[in-house]
């Protein structure tokens, strides 16, 4: 705690810090590829659609069925490698529904479920499904979305800058794509828990960009009247001051997803439960990643090329150029050159007299201003 | 020194308590109402708790031998799944068997009666004009109505003469030039008493032209005009056989017969051919208008065309005299009421209000907006099912959760120490307020937990715990600064909120345009997601910023002790400190944080 306390409090001071945006071509690359990858899978194997979304077909026994729900369900996956939903109806018939199949094969399914089931394959009733999450709710989503990333941008537009925006959006993109393409390459069933998941970390990717924004945007405010740092300089400090923040606030929503990813998938083995936090594993993941590699460093680029930026940067090399002399003059005379560049407030020595008359003194303690 | 301090933590003392008794008092107060209710956990959807399942099969009519086709099935499944779902919460799934089934699940505890009717009527609608109408209960009595005096609006409504004196609340058409929702129907309508039976016949204040009606069917060249009026002389509206067929398959240009319920009592009418119909409906809303009698109503608005056709209808039929000057609403034939009319009502909105029930209203006008259904349904078996996921997933996904949570509060008290008690407790605030929200809107609007939402409200606990990380972080920076306790509570506040406001709108942005711009299962997410933001921001503004301020006059807290979590050594403090006294020594600077 202490260890890390101080962590914290060395990044705030920006005793230490890593140089996030300078070595932003590294991220983008390693962003990039990642994105290549998931593009090539999601283009190669495409995306396993459930039943909800290309229907199936459903399978109905006759009434009074022996077989427990859990039987018929490892049966089905037998007989078509596909996850099933099986109902019991109110009847005692089972209710079979397997994705993803067509009429040809349809009939070599029934036959190997009813040997299963020990029926007469003349009694299992089978017929094809339509989807239950249709194109028109499929389209309405798609909708949905792109409406809410137009009002985003123009939204953290004026909270903002547009420079922002864009930058939110393409860490947004970035999350949503690497995530789908992660779906194909595990080839899990897309359901519409799925769909569901990626819409949450749709939110929860921007929160945490905007998280660093808010500081960034504080820091910069009166960036042109100093000579001291460039804008990719405090953008990097924004990055390392609010670094533990990411880094709790990754862990804290990272642990309940991991549980439910690796424990209530390990109970059960592959089922809804592992559709759903495995976009939401990796969404969160990635949103974490790109709030602090690709948005920051991306608003920083965006933002050195403007003529005032530039014209800053001017003037900060020049300034270093020329503390740069001066130090080598100061260090001949023996005194630390690099002390001005910190900006703490001057060290107060102990003092010796009783606490009590010291009070209020000195600096501010917040009890007299 | 000691006074004014005094003073001013006393004034700033009302406040975090007045907000901690705030919240404390809608928890228990939801919860109590959550007790009192009897639902005492959230309704589940299909896929935890199963339901009842209906399959519908699409029916013959003569005449369209293509009718049953792929595209008017897939139209039939949309309109359905926006009937049964009409707040986009409920679960209810709707998809296609075969080639002309339809299956609709719906999770338990939804009253599956009024499902079966949302989604097996055709909901064909259509204004027609009322030639002749009959009490079947001997002679028809008109009862009088008095019309609004003084009304604003164009076009005022006025009651329709029911038969047979039953206390039912007459049916008024109303057209205003503003929307039809309550700013119409706030246009001073005054008071009528037209629910005094009486035995005159209705007087009507504005100047009706002069002379005898004439039937509409007298003299004009339709032929199915005689015919119908020979099927209207036998009718008896009060035989469920007769009823069923009265005005079956008859073509929107002919005069047809029809029966509709005045209150408890049937009544035929002999109707025009259809003047405006159900699909130049653009909108229907139910809405509680609150002037005059009271009661639900049924706010329409129709396109171009409906407007132009209804301006012109109602200008025809307020020249004439009952009960040719009303027209029926006849909703699958069956005429469900017919309102009259005083002047032409122009602007293409109107509302139709009468002894509705809320539910009632809301049903109809669900189906008006939604429009008709392309086939008839016919209800081919009605069963329970199972839940789809079996419970195991429900319990797998909980306890998951749970170790997940324990994980959660087991970081925050590593790193947190004193301060992750804060945390915990607004968690615990944001969890019981969560789940005692959902289980009372079950009843209420008829939402549904579904699988993928119970993994949502997991994930939103971490995004909750997320604002309370913000706005620690920037007390222990303030502090880091070298500030006391109670300033940098304090002071951490304001950019803290900023921080926490921007981001969470950002996420409400998300729900609510999903919520407005999407139907079914995303529908129901984007509810869940709008629900547990505005409780993240209700919970760290009502309980964890107050919390923080009464804990940081704790001396615990405040003298910044080991384990509070706020220990200025700890984190690394730039001196000086009030407590500290460093021995003087060359080692001791703010550069060094190893001495810390």
């Amino acid at each position: 705690m202490s260890k890390l306390g101080n962590l914290g409090a060395r990044l705030h001071r920006g005793e230490i810090s890593y140089d996030f945006v300078g070595k932003r071509k590294i991220w983008y690359g390693v962003s990039i590829l990642i994105t290549i990858t998931a593009i090539l899978g999601l283009a190669v194997r495409g995306l396993n659609m459930g039943i909800e979304f290309q229907g199936g077909a459903v399978f109905t026994t006759p009434v009074k069925m022996s077989t427990s729900v859990a039987q018929a369900e490892v049966f089905a996956k037998d007989a078509s490698g596909h996850e099933a939903i099986v109902q019991k109806l109110g009847n005692g018939s089972l209710r079979i529904q397997i994705a993803g199949i067509d009429t040809g094969k349809s009939d070599q399914i029934k036959t190997k479920l009813a040997q299963d089931l020990k029926l007469n394959p003349e009694k299992l009733a089978a017929d094809l499904v339509g989807p239950s999450w249709g194109e028109q709710i499929a389209n309405k989503a798609w909708e949905g979305l792109g409406i809410f990333m137009v009002l985003v941008v123009i939204y953290l537009a004026i909270a903002f800058e547009w420079r922002m925006a864009i930058a939110a959006l393409v860490a947004l993109i970035h999350d949503i794509t690497i995530t789908t393409g992660i779906y194909a390459l595990v080839g899990f069933e897309v359901t519409p828990g799925t769909v569901i998941g990626l819409l949450t970390i749709l939110g929860y990717s921007l929160y945490d960009t905007v998280v660093v924004f808010d500081s960034l945007k504080e820091q910069t405010k009166d960036i042109t009247k100093q000579t001291r740092f460039t804008y990719s300089d405090i953008a990097n400090q924004s990055i390392n001051g609010t670094l533990v923040r990411s880094i709790n606030t990754t862990v804290v929503a990272l642990l309940p997803v991991a549980g439910l990813l690796f424990i209530g998938g390990g109970f059960l083995g592959a089922g809804t439960l592992n559709d759903i936090s495995l976009s939401l594993f990796v969404g969160l993941a990635a949103g974490a990643y790109s709030s602090i590699f690709i948005a920051t460093p991306l608003v920083a680029d965006l933002k050195e090329r403007e003529p005032a930026m530039k014209a800053l940067r001017k003037r900060v090399l020049a300034k270093r150029a020329q503390a740069a002399v001066g130090e080598d003059l100061a260090d001949a005379r023996g005194t630390a050159g690099d002390e001005s560049d910190d900006n703490a407030p001057a060290v107060v020595g102990p003092r010796n007299q009783p606490v009590s008359r010291n009070r209020g003194r000195g600096r501010t303690s917040g009890k007299r201003r | 020194m000691a006074a004014p301090k005094k003073g001013r933590s006393a004034s700033a003392q009302s406040k975090p308590g007045r907000s901690l008794a705030l919240i404390l008092i809608a928890i228990v107060a939801l919860t109590a109402g959550m007790f009192a209710s009897g639902h005492r956990t959230p309704r589940l959807g299909i896929d935890l708790a199963g339901g009842t399942s209906i399959t519908l099969e699409a029916v013959n009519e003569p005449g369209q031998p293509n009718a049953i086709n792929k595209t008017n099935m897939d139209t039939a499944v949309d309109i359905m799944n926006r009937r049964v779902n009409g707040l986009g919460v409920s679960e209810a799934e709707v998809q296609t068997q075969g080639d002309r089934n339809i299956i609709v699940n719906i999770p338990k505890g939804t009253n599956s009666e009024e499902a079966r009717q949302q989604v097996g009527t055709t909901a064909k609608l259509y204004f027609r004009p009322v030639i002749q109408r009959e009490a079947t209960t001997g002679a028809a009595t008109p009862t009088p109505s008095a019309s609004p005096s003084g009304s604003a609006s164009p076009g005022a409504g006025s009651a329709s003469p029911s038969a047979s004196g039953s206390a039912k609340a007459q049916d008024k058409v109303s057209g205003s030039s503003a929307s039809p929702s309550a700013g119409a129907t706030s246009q001073g309508r005054a008071v009528t008493d037209a629910l005094k039976a009486d035995a005159s016949p209705s007087v009507s204040s504005s100047p009706k032209a002069a002379g005898s009606p004439s039937p509409a069917a007298s003299g004009s060249a339709d032929p199915s005009a005689a015919a119908a009026a020979k099927q209207y002389a036998t009718l008896d509206c009060n035989d469920p056989k007769q009823r069923a067929v009265a005005g079956r398959n008859v073509k929107t240009g002919e005069t047809t017969v029809a029966c509709g319920k005045d209150g408890k009592v049937w009544s035929k009418f002999l109707l025009g051919p259809v003047d405006v119909s159900g699909t130049e409906i653009k909108k229907a809303q139910a809405t509680l208008n609150t002037q005059g009698a009271g009661g639900w109503q049924v706010d329409m608005t129709f396109d171009s065309s409906g407007a132009k056709k209804f301006a012109d209808v109602t200008a025809k039929l307020a020249q004439r005299t009952t009960p040719q000057n009303e027209f029926a609403i006849v909703l699958d034939d069956e005429v469900v009421s017919h309102p009259y009319v005083q002047t032409a009502i122009t602007g293409g909105n109107a509302y139709i209000s009468g002894s509705f029930t809320q539910k009632e209203a809301q049903s109809l006008a669900n189906m008006l907006s939604y429009g008709a259904l392309p086939l008839t349904f016919k209800e081919q078996s009605v069963t329970t099912v199972t839940a789809a996921l079996g419970g195991e997933q429900l319990r797998a996904g909980l306890l998951a959760g749970a170790i997940g949570l324990a994980l959660v509060v087991l970081y925050l008290v590593i790193y947190y120490r004193g301060l992750s008690l804060v945390a915990m407790a607004s968690l615990l605030v944001s969890a019981i307020l969560t789940y005692v929200i959902m289980s009372l809107l079950g009843p209420a609007i008829g939402f549904a937990l579904n699988l993928p939402a119970v993994c949502g409200a997991i994930v939103a606990i971490g995004i909750t715990a997320d604002s309370f990380i913000v706005y620690f972080e920037r007390i222990r920076d303030e502090i880091r600064e070298g500030r006391t306790l109670r300033p940098a509570v304090e002071r951490a506040w304001p950019r803290a909120r900023r921080t926490i406001l921007v981001s969470d709108f950002v996420s409400f942005l998300a729900a609510a345009v999903l919520f407005i711009v999407t139907v079914g299962k995303v529908q129901g997410f984007a509810f869940t997601l709008g629900l547990t933001t505005v409780l993240d921001v209700v919970v760290v503004f009502l309980f964890t910023k107050p919390l923080m301020t009464l804990l940081a006059r704790r001396k615990f807290f405040a003298d910044g002790h080991k384990w509070s979590g706020l220990d200025p050594k700890s984190l690394g403090a730039q001196p000086p400190l009030r407590r500290t006294r460093r021995p003087a020594g060359p080692a001791a600077g703010p550069a060094d944080p190893k001495e810390a």
